[in-house]
């Protein structure tokens, strides 16, 4: 179901806008042909291994590979000798120190060396002969361990960043971020209910189907070609760039489908290798990471403890409200922690606001976007401690957040991310309105039977798109973005060109082109591409419009205000010529003044925040603290959605992550550091028989900023699953879980725990 | 060390290809015949993207040597369809968007083929459960469950005509 704004009134009237056409690239994606990076071959092709690190932390003495050279059919062995040392750490968080260690390795699976040889087996032989001494060093596994007074250093000088440098010393807190609003001591003294409680999740895996793969073919020409799969191809090709020391232009990167990202694929880990590999052996390198590499040395999203404490009078007014955040940032630290306190109060107007957020250096693979990073975790407590609230004041929770919603014009947080400090036209109470209207509000429940919501928030970001629209002599449009279809973006472009170009969406051909046939365009991220892509997209579609009405003037000798556009067709103002279709405008192209073509390209500014609430029923069986989720819904402000069936499903993938995060997923480490759970059989992602239906509510508060009201949809869906759980197993059984997975097994301690006190 | 000449018979056609001892089946499918449909996920069977039909059974390639498909029948999502006609599933599939990546996809399709010729009327939760092994990142299977149940309505008004083979 939908649920438009009443005083939305624009979209009423679009043609293709808000219909569900078959996606384009649909037919390749079930009969097996759509090509993933590791379906790529080329003729001479040789296969790439990475031996990766055993050690969580430890130094690097030595490493032999002469034995390994003279092993059956190997081509070239790189280690960090071969890659220029990093001028200083550019783009994301020192890439360069985590492509291949120098010196020192900083947590299981890093990369230490890498072979190509002419099979898979002879490199993954070749591998295991080269000769690595190290010198274990102490680990930090956990932000306790790694904040303790007598930790010991991941990095000896490391000094906080945002702290004040004078009294500083060394210490694995990699970057601290404080702010506050109004006087947080007058905002609890106001309040006449204060209830503060310490929240931890541990770190969990982006999850996509899709090792991480690449093929890359470097010239004599000093050129190299990379196919590969990623949210961003330009990214890779500047980041790929930058390991090798090379000009960006010497690379050329060729997007293959991509099989899932959510974040995870907003950086790099093979190319460089590839590229460097394939150089030294004069071949075409491929790549391919196994599940276990995947796990070790990709992803995740960092562990974390978050302390909240609100304060609200009676009425529901929330007075204050104080957080505490510490993420785990991995080796080399991030903004996570800063990013977790931007959202943590954001959804609600709390006059009085106090916030510290630490990021932690632990010997954990870096950790990288994770759909909506650092927000869920956040979410986790403050909305677990509203919940407490509502109960305690005995207020409908839903009513509770609607009291205390944020509206247009209110403090968007996070100066540096928000695009005016101020939100502009949100749909947040909508969200919260529709489900508390939401039949599924109202069932009753059973016994062990529990009923909770949350909400999210996520800032969405814009950045820069570039499209290309080239008509064919038959009259279609070919629709070129630099923007990696993750999810069905391709529809929605093909969609949005539609409705300015006026002809049928399947005349359209939406395309992703490399770096050398479209406009430069930033990554998949941020819950961008239908947003700021989809400007890129109208805005190049308009220029055709322009064109093809000057064509048609030139056909009927008249002026260029005499012909209007209508449904693909020039139409005469007056009437007196016969309408012309696009198709007879194209095919005639030649004589009226050459091939039409347009490009929109730019730095989008005015995405929309983007806001959710869910609603979670479900039974604890309390004889083994198993959780079944019995019912969800959730509804979530799209602005517009611009093909719905891909809207609800981004809002159903967040949903099942989420609720992945909830109860199951975790990375568990031994004494040593070393992960036990590296596969899907002990690193457990929701299954179709864990889940039910997910309903999902489409919310339309057209986004001003977008030409059709986009708002980004990929990435709230996933912040409130974890809350929303939590706080119906607390209606369900009476015990409020603080430590994420909620498996049975803390599920269950918590039940005895609360018998044993009872009894 | 010398390869093994496996004889089969692939979504209809006669094939042969070489390979090593401990070659698992989903490497020679992709590697040496350049059937790439089923993917690699895990290599584990813990997944389900490498799903295919030898003999009959629903199994996952990477846990099956090559050699075992010696004189054996293969069914891969690149046989589905039969010329241009899609399968239902597939068809089922486009129309209720139950894709996002797709690198999912082929595993579900063959695994869903081979759940309806075992039990042409399923339950949602037979649905849910039967695909219990193939895991999807992207769509929290709502619209996967229905795109299958979809299929199976149709099926059973338009049956298919010598299905696979």
């Amino acid at each position: 179901m939908s649920v438009v704004a009443e005083d939305n009134s624009v979209n009423q009237s679009y043609k293709y806008v808000g219909t569900r056409p078959v996606r384009h690239d649909g037919l390749e994606k079930v009969n097996g042909k759509a090509r993933f990076a590791a379906d790529i071959s080329k003729p001479r092709m040789i296969h790439g291994h990475v031996l990766r690190s055993p050690h969580a932390h430890a130094k690097i003495l030595s490493i032999d590979t002469s034995k390994a050279e003279s092993m059956p059919g190997v081509k070239a062995i790189v280690t960090a000798s071969d890659f220029p040392l990093p001028k200083k750490d550019e783009g994301f968080p020192h890439r360069s120190k985590n492509l291949i260690a120098r010196g020192k390795v900083y947590y299981e699976g890093q990369a230490v060396a890498a072979v190509a040889a002419t099979t898979r087996r002879h490199a993954r032989e070749a591998a295991a002969k080269i000769k690595v001494n190290y010198q274990e060093l102490p680990t930090v596994m956990t932000i306790n361990e790694a904040m303790a007074d007598d930790a010991p250093l991941v990095h000896e000088n490391l000094i906080t960043k945002g702290s004040d440098k004078k009294e500083a010393k060394p210490s694995n807190i990699a970057e601290m971020d404080f702010h506050e609003r109004g006087d947080i001591d007058v905002g609890f003294a106001e309040a006449d209910f204060v209830y503060e409680n310490e929240f931890t999740t541990e770190a969990f895996h982006q999850g996509y189907i899709e090792p991480h793969a690449c093929l890359a073919d470097t010239g004599k020409d000093g050129r190299s070609e990379i196919w590969c799969s990623s949210q961003g191809h330009f990214m890779v090709r500047s980041a790929t760039a930058k390991m090798l020391g090379w000009e960006t232009s010497k690379i050329k990167v060729i997007p293959a489908e991509i099989g899932g990202g959510f974040g995870g694929k907003t950086t790099i880990y093979l190319e460089p290798l590839a590229v460097k590999l394939s150089e030294k052996a004069d071949r075409p390198v491929k790549m391919v990471m196994s599940r276990d590499e995947v796990f070790k040395a990709t992803g995740p999203a960092p562990g974390t403890k978050i302390r909240v404490k609100i304060g609200a009078k009676k009425s529901g007014e929330i007075t204050a409200g104080k957080a505490w955040l510490a993420y785990e940032a991995g080796p080399f630290g991030g903004s996570w922690a800063k990013l977790g306190g931007w959202c943590i109060f954001a959804s609600y107007n709390i006059p009085n606001v106090q916030i510290e957020a630490y990021e932690i250096i632990v010997n954990r693979p870096v950790n990288i976007a994770y759909r909506a990073p650092s927000a869920p975790m956040a979410a986790y407590a403050t909305e677990s401690v509203l919940d407490h609230i509502a109960k305690e004041i005995d207020m409908d929770p839903i009513d509770l957040r609607i009291f205390n919603a944020v509206k247009e014009g209110d403090n968007q947080p996070g100066d540096s991310v928000a695009s005016t400090g101020k939100y502009p036209k949100i749909g947040f109470k909508e969200t919260l309105e529709a489900i508390k209207n939401h039949p599924n509000y109202k069932i009753p429940l059973g016994p062990n039977q529990g009923r909770g919501i949350a909400t999210g928030y996520w800032f969405n970001i814009a950045q820069t798109s570039s499209a290309t629209i080239n008509l064919s002599e038959d009259g279609r449009a070919v629709v070129m973005t630099g923007s990696p279809d993750i999810g069905g973006s391709r529809a929605s472009m093909a969609i949005m060109a539609a409705e300015v170009i006026g002809i049928d969406v399947n005349l359209i051909q939406p395309v992703v082109g490399d770096t050398e046939t479209v406009g430069f365009t930033d990554v998949t991220e941020g819950s961008r591409a239908t947003y700021a892509t989809g400007i890129a997209v109208v805005n190049a579609a308009e220029k055709i419009v322009r064109k093809v009405k000057e064509r048609a003037s030139i056909m009927w000798d008249c002026n260029l205000e005499d012909v209007e556009w209508v449904d693909g067709s020039a139409i005469h103002k007056d009437g007196k010529e016969t309408p012309i279709s696009l198709p007879e405008i194209t095919a005639e192209a030649k004589k009226t003044g050459g091939p039409l073509n347009a490009t929109g390209s730019l730095e989008t500014k005015g995405h929309g925040p983007a806001f959710s609430t869910q609603l979670c029923d479900l039974e604890v069986d309390p004889e083994t603290g198993r959780v079944t989720i019995l019912r969800y819904t959730t509804a979530q402000d799209a602005g517009t959605a611009i093909h719905p069936s891909y809207v609800e499903g981004q809002m159903q993938g967040g949903v099942a992550q989420g609720i992945g995060m909830a109860l199951n997923e975790e990375y568990i480490y031994n004494q040593k550091g070393r992960m036990e759970n590296s596969g899907f059989l002990d690193y457990r992602m929701p299954v179709a028989s864990d889940l039910p239906m997910i309903e999902t509510i489409i919310v339309e508060v057209p986004n001003p900023r977008h030409p059709f009201g986009v708002r980004g949809v990929g990435e709230v869906g996933i912040v409130p699953p974890l809350p929303a759980v939590a706080n119906a197993i607390h209606d369900a059984v009476g015990v409020r879980l603080r430590e994420a997975p909620m498996s049975p097994v803390k599920v269950l301690k918590a039940l005895n725990q609360k018998n044993g006190a009872n009894g | 060390m010398s390869r093994i000449h496996v004889e089969c018979k692939i979504n209809g056609d006669d094939a042969e290809f070489l390979c090593d001892a401990d070659e698992s089946l989903l490497d020679a499918l992709r590697d040496e015949v350049g059937l790439t449909g089923a993917k690699e996920g895990c290599g584990t069977g813990d997944c389900g993207a490498c799903s295919i039909i030898l003999n009959g059974n629903l199994i996952c390639a990477c846990l099956a040597f090559a050699p075992e498909a010696q004189g054996g029948v293969i069914e891969t999502v690149e046989g589905m369809a039969d010329e241009d006609q899609l399968h239902p599933l597939q068809t089922a599939f486009l129309e209720h968007a139950a894709l996002q990546c797709g690198v999912c996809t082929p595993g579900f399709l063959i695994a869903s083929k081979s759940l309806l010729e075992r039990n042409p009327d399923p339950t949602e939760t037979e649905v849910r459960y039967a695909i219990a092994g193939n895991l999807c990142r992207c769509t929290g299977y709502d619209k996967i469950v229905r795109a299958i149940l979809a299929a199976a309505q149709e099926m059973k008004q338009n049956p298919i005509i010598g299905d696979g083979l």
